[in-house]
């Protein structure tokens, strides 16, 4: 069986990441598991944890009144889910769902927030990966908003 | 190059046929099945497309998306976006179309045996490349990993939602939307994010891509990112076609007439000229 560390040294995000850093991470992370249907979080809970999905797929939705819940964006295996934690006021800006059976490792926000204050190499790592991946999903979601299939002409 | 047209009266003049089908994909997209009333069928490549004639009304481009090579009726999937394509959409059992072709290029659906494919599409995109997956399947044995990743607007606008289900038991398929109400359990997400997960080894590699040209742009970047050529990496394109046959110069390209030398290109043929502006 493989060691917290062993899993996390394989996560596709931390490619690449100093060894010592994975063990400083690992002890701010554990395996968390949620059945379908079960909600990870919710808008306006407090963002304690950041999440990288090992298998299956998270719906992130928000409610809109006369409608209903409405899906924003779908956060699949290999993908992290979560940076309402680095910033104050530290809260979840969307409801998070598990489709199907979802297996993912759990970072507590608090002390990895320690971590990366006590530990700038630490924290700058952390914060350039976190704004990669922000940036890939605001660049997909500029994409969207050009509703290229609603297009045409003859 | 183009495909020599029925010997009736040159490339120019439509063949009349008959609407003997006509089954409703979404809100807006209609598949037709028509017969020749005279001549025989043509045989279409896949990715072939034909010039559509709604008589007295106007004419445009439709890529085949029936069974490729075949003797049968011409199965084209019709999205009603303007006068022409509402007329044609609109066409009963019965109705009269003139069709020219078939015209153009085809997916090099050959060279991909012996490694993998993955199909990408977006929109109507999946129309032309149902005879990619179609002949896939006919001699699924003939080629390794097979991935069909397709996306539309909403889960109501994703075409052969039957026929991609049985696909499923035979290749992966992947489906993403812009949009979704809660309960859609496909991701929601732009095409490409579809390109990292999906199973495939980037040097066995051909993708066949269709879709709006930004859709592909970012498609592609995502596949060259993952290790695929750009000369494995097949696109077909879209411009403005009006004569099919190379002449009135509509739909160029640079130095290509898409009519005539595409619309399926590998993209390390017109990548310089993708990216210029106006073209």
């Amino acid at each position: 069986m493989q060691s917290l560390e062993q899993e996390l040294a394989e996560i596709a995000f931390f490619d690449g990441i100093a060894p010592e850093a994975v063990s400083l991470l690992a002890g701010c992370a554990r395996n968390v598991h949620f059945n379908d249907g079960d909600r990870l979080f919710s808008t306006g809970d407090a963002a304690q944890i950041f999440y990288v999905i090992r298998h299956g797929t998270v719906a992130l939705e928000t409610f809109v009144p006369a409608r209903g819940p409405v899906l924003i964006d779908t956060i699949a295996a290999g993908e992290v889910l979560g940076w309402s934690w680095l910033f104050p006021p530290y809260r979840w800006h969307f409801d998070g769902r598990a489709v199907d059976g979802v297996r993912a490792t759990a970072f507590d926000a608090a002390c990895l927030r320690e971590k990366a204050d006590a530990d700038a190499a630490l924290g700058y790592d952390l914060m350039r990966r976190f704004a990669e991946i922000a940036i890939e999903r605001l660049q997909a979601t500029r994409l969207r908003l050009l509703d290229v299939y609603g297009y045409g002409a003859r | 190059m183009a495909t020599a047209p029925a010997e009736h009266g040159g490339a120019m003049a439509p063949l009349p046929f008959r609407v003997a089908g006509r089954d409703r994909e979404t809100a807006d997209t209609w598949t037709l099945s028509l017969e020749p009333v005279a001549a025989p069928a043509p045989l279409v490549a896949p990715g072939q497309f034909m010039m559509v004639y709604a008589f007295g009304i106007g004419e445009v481009p439709i890529s085949v998306s029936g069974e490729p090579n075949r003797a049968g009726p011409v199965v084209l999937t019709v999205r009603a976006v303007g006068a022409v394509t509402r007329a044609i959409c609109a066409a009963a059992p019965g109705t009269v179309l003139g069709l020219r072709g078939p015209f153009g290029s085809s997916w090099p659906v050959e060279t991909a045996a012996g490694g993998d494919v993955v199909v990408v599409a977006g929109g109507i995109g999946l129309a032309p490349l149902r005879p990619v997956v179609l002949s896939v399947l006919a001699r699924r044995g003939a080629f390794e990993l097979v991935s069909v990743l397709y996306g539309a607007r909403t889960p109501h606008d994703l075409l052969f939602t039957r026929e991609l289900e049985e696909w499923r038991r035979a290749v992966d398929v992947a489906l993403t939307v812009d949009a979704a109400e809660s309960g859609w359990r496909g991701t929601v997400g732009v095409v490409p994010k579809l390109v990292a997960p999906a199973r495939f080894r980037p040097a066995e590699t051909t993708a066949f891509v269709c879709g709006p040209e930004i859709m592909m742009r970012f498609t592609i970047d995502a596949l060259l990112a993952a290790g695929v050529s750009a000369e494995r990496v097949m696109v077909s394109l879209e411009r403005d076609m009006h004569c099919g046959v190379g002449l009135c110069g509509h739909c160029q390209l640079g130095p290509t007439l898409i009519c005539r030398d595409g619309p399926v290109y590998s993209y390390a043929e017109v990548a310089p000229w993708l990216e210029v502006r106006e073209l």
